[in-house]
């Protein structure tokens, strides 16, 4: 048993070494955020359709009007469970710049097809800072992706709003939030209870929006996770098969030299 | 090698024209491989699957990716959204670059332990080494591709290492950008050779499996091959054996890919680089942490040189010494499991280098201990990197001139069949006679 | 320790065989989104269709639009083109079809502005261009006439313009695609 305890011990001294190395990496902001519950998470995680319909409306309601999602197309949408005629109803809804200008030479701006992505709200950066003292609203399509803490950290700014401690000055247009690193925000909290009016009858409580407008945005960093589970379990499965097979077909091998 | 006679017609007239097939079977189907070997010895197998890997979904994904500063970040997301499967090969790819150094680091580590680089692998070693760096490059540049804000300021970074070189520092800095900052003219030839390197390790690991085949493989008592009675031809029983490491290690890969497919990066490469704003930990994947450690370990000035230039020789001496190792190590004795000494020396190495790795992570002035002040992580990266020389420097040599080895067994067969541990006392000066 | 018995043998070849069958499977598996990733991507086939407003095009004009990156013809055929489309008698064709076989609302021909010999865009679009012996288009390159139908009548292109499958969503949009 020699040869065993010491391959284990080996490899999982790196794992230990790589999995240490990461997570202290990753740590270095070491803040640590109430870890929700998310319907995505774990091996068989998916993405509940209803908070995603409701993120989708709490998004285009409150945060559209600063934040672009620019890797969304509308036709990206039917994994939200919207049939290819309503996502062509609400694409007119929102209007995009054309690609191309028009016979005059003008660049102009027409009602979204499903195959246009969500537009940005400024031109360029720069008006974008202009319209909001001088903060740059980020784009959200990798938000959960980008931030250490993902989803946890994100539903958390979203509620940590509050009035700063004693002794805490505030800058010029700051607000206070308990999650952001330095505490102190550019963007003044967008939520508020009753903000949105849910179709579905949902109570648009604060802390509810945020869970939506979270899972919307995981959603919106990675479309493609539900495909992702699905295929690991079964590669999963086949490769412990497979390994079954390999490991009796090296002992069978073996027989005569042990 | 001798020629080989096939039944089938075509094969055979192939053969006398270009002896592959001849080739092939002397070299991995009649080649006879010590009995003993453990499953350590799956790892260059399983080094050689991950480069090919590697290199399939890495073609694939360069036929979807654009390496300009404004449209490379784009071109990732479209691979992961857009492009059928994309999201999987970026994945393989992505953490298949860390799998590439789990597999090779434990694969010299096995050769640390077992006494590999000796007499007469001496090359083997050194080739191996010359594979880690083209990998180490292979992956610093393949990291900057995605042109995320650790792809943009590990670039940075790294490349500012350059202007430590005295005088021509600066000049051979902007040589290498390409530009007087990273930009374009960087991350377009990074691609260049991102896709040129991998082929040469290709040509490197064939020397290096070439020189070996020239020894033969080492095995765990570190003995040579006495007779065939010690050996088995390499298919089918190894074969069988790196199948079965090569299922037990896609399982891993497969577990990151499919489950916690970001968990070994940084999530700052989700922001697309951003010149004029530094992220607030610049941090190089874990495999450079180690190197990243000994690189800021050295914060000052000896005589005329600066604690920058100092800190960057330290980091290329790091594996630099690695090429000499089989002269420092002074012991006629290959194998750890006869080297009492050698052995506890090998595990404090090997707890130096997480330590190592995980002071890379760290800021230099964080405190290793709160509330010890003076214990910050750059003096436990100091400490750690001292070790570090001091242990092939100083301690290796000692050691093989000091230690009291193991009486190593009279052959590989004996232990394998059960025949007894070790060799009875009176052959015990022959098996000291043994050839290291 | 006993001979290898022929049982044993057998059982090993039969693992060799099934951990080979298994590991073909496997290899397979992998291979095919190695292939499919090069298929056109979900933004590509987005583009699938086209519609465009086709109500400011007066009889006789006619203009070139792009589907699937393509371009096709859209021309609004006059009373003298419908009839000389219908007319022809089509065992003389050389590619034989039918002039209500190639539109759906025969005002309006919709083909492909690629001819069939070797790919150049035919003239015939714009108001002035040589629309060759037949009315219909007429391609520089190697010389092809094709008639009011979109049909090769004279010359080296082997087919007739191919037809894009396509609809009137309203009087005013035409869908290709």
């Amino acid at each position: 048993m020699h040869k065993i305890t010491m391959k284990a011990a080996m490899a999982a001294c790196f794992l230990f070494g790589a999995t240490m190395t990461t997570t202290v990496a990753n740590s270095a902001e070491m803040m640590s955020f109430p870890k929700k519950d998310w319907s995505w998470q774990g091996v068989f995680g998916t993405y509940d359709r209803g908070q995603l319909q409701r993120g989708l409306q709490a998004y285009k309601s409150v945060c559209a009007a600063c934040h672009g999602l620019k890797f969304i197309a509308f036709r990206n949408l039917t994994d939200l469970g919207y049939s290819a005629a309503e996502i062509k109803d609400f694409a007119k809804t929102i209007e995009v710049t054309n690609k191309e200008p028009n016979d005059e030479g003008e660049i102009f701006k027409r009602p979204g097809r499903t195959d246009d992505y969500f537009p940005d709200p400024f031109p360029n950066k720069q008006a974008a800072r202009a319209g909001n003292n001088g903060a740059f609203p980020p784009d959200l399509s990798l938000v959960v992706e980008s931030r250490v803490g993902g989803a946890d950290y994100l539903y958390a700014l979203l509620t940590g709003y509050s009035e700063p401690p004693k002794g805490v000055k505030l800058g010029e247009g700051m607000s206070y939030n308990k999650a952001f690193p330095g505490h102190q925000i550019a963007m003044p909290p967008p939520l508020a209870d009753g903000a949105v009016e849910y179709k579905d009858g949902t109570k648009p409580t604060v802390a509810q929006i945020a869970t939506d407008v979270t899972a919307f945005l995981a959603w919106a960093s990675e479309p493609n996770m539900e495909a992702r589970k699905s295929m690991g379990i079964k590669v999963m499965l086949f490769l412990f098969a497979f390994l079954f097979v390999l490991i009796g077909m090296k002992r069978r091998t073996w027989a005569n030299v042990h | 090698m001798e020629k080989q006679n096939f039944d089938n017609k075509v094969i055979q007239w192939v053969d006398d024209r270009l002896p592959v097939f001849s080739y092939m079977n002397h070299e991995y189907n009649e080649f006879p491989m010590p009995k003993n070997l453990n499953y350590f010895w799956n790892f260059g197998a399983l080094a050689t699957i991950v480069l090919v890997t590697m290199i399939v979904t890495g073609i694939v994904l360069a036929m979807q990716y654009t390496p300009h500063t404004t449209l490379a970040f784009d071109s990732v997301e479209r691979i992961m959204r857009d492009v059928n499967y994309g999201w999987l090969m970026r994945y393989i790819h992505a953490n298949g670059g860390s799998m590439f150094f789990i597999v090779v680091y434990i694969h010299i580590f096995r050769g640390l332990y077992y006494g590999s680089y000796k007499a007469p692998r001496e090359l083997i070693w050194m080739l191996g080494v010359v594979i880690l760096l083209l990998m180490m490059g292979t992956a610093f540049m393949g990291y900057v591709l995605p042109w995320g804000q650790m792809s943009y300021w590990g670039a940075q970074v790294i490349t500012d290492f350059f202007t430590a070189i005295p005088f021509v520092g600066e000049a051979i800095t902007t040589w290498l950008r390409g530009d007087f900052v990273i930009d374009n003219a960087t991350l377009n030839r990074f691609f260049s050779l991102h896709y040129l390197l991998p082929f040469v390790i290709v040509g490197v690991v064939a020397f290096h499996v070439m020189a070996l085949h020239v020894t033969g493989s080492n095995n765990p008592d570190g003995i040579d091959i006495k007779d065939p009675q010690d050996t088995v031809p390499f298919n089918p029983y190894f074969t069988a054996k790196d199948s079965v490491g090569i299922g037990a290690f896609l399982i891993v890969w497969a577990a990151f890919v499919f489950f916690a497919p970001n968990f070994l990066g940084h999530p700052d490469n989700y922001i697309e680089a951003q010149p004029l704003s530094t992220p607030a930990h610049i941090v190089p994947e874990w495999y450079f942490l180690p190197f990243y450690a000994i690189l800021r370990s050295i914060t000052f000035d000896i005589w005329f040189l600066e604690a920058k230039l100092l800190g960057v020789i330290a980091m290329g001496a790091s594996i630099m010494i690695l090429f000499i190792l089989p002269w420092l190590d002074t012991s006629k004795v290959r194998s750890a499991r006869y080297r009492p000494l050698f052995r506890l020396f090998f595990w404090v190495l090997l707890v130096d280098c997480v330590i190592l790795g995980i002071v890379g992570a760290k800021s230099p002035n964080d405190l290793v201990i709160s509330g010890v002040e003076w214990f910050e992580y750059k003096t436990l990266g100091l400490l750690a990197t001292i070790y570090y020389f001091g242990h092939f420097l100083v301690l290796i040599p000692i050691i093989g001139k000091i230690e009291t080895p193991k009486p190593l067994p009279t052959s590989i067969s004996k232990p394998v069949t059960g025949g007894g541990g070790s060799a009875p006392a009176g052959s015990a000066s022959a098996a000291k006679k043994e050839k290291a | 320790m006993a001979e290898p018995h022929a049982e044993d043998e057998e059982r090993r070849d039969f693992l060799q065989l099934a951990a080979g069958a298994i590991g073909g499977v496997g290899a397979v598996a992998f291979a095919w989104p190695l292939v499919d990733t090069m298929s056109p991507s979900a933004e590509v086939l987005a583009l699938s269709s086209t519609e465009l407003d086709v109500s400011s095009i007066k009889p006789g004009q006619a203009i070139i639009v792009k589907w699937r990156k393509r371009p096709y013809f859209v021309r609004r055929r006059t009373k003298i083109e419908i009839d000389a489309a219908e007319k022809v008698d089509i065992a003389s064709l050389r590619e034989p079809e039918a002039d209500k076989d190639r539109v759906t609302k025969s005002e309006w021909l919709v083909v492909s502005a690629s001819c069939t010999h070797f790919g150049c865009i035919p003239k015939g679009a714009k108001v002035g261009d040589d629309r060759g012996e037949f009315g219909g288009f007429f391609c520089p390159c190697h010389g092809s006439h094709y008639d009011t139908s979109g049909r090769i009548r004279k010359g080296p292109a082997p087919r007739n313009l191919p037809v894009p499958p396509h609809n009137f969503v309203s009087d005013k949009i035409l869908k290709i695609g």
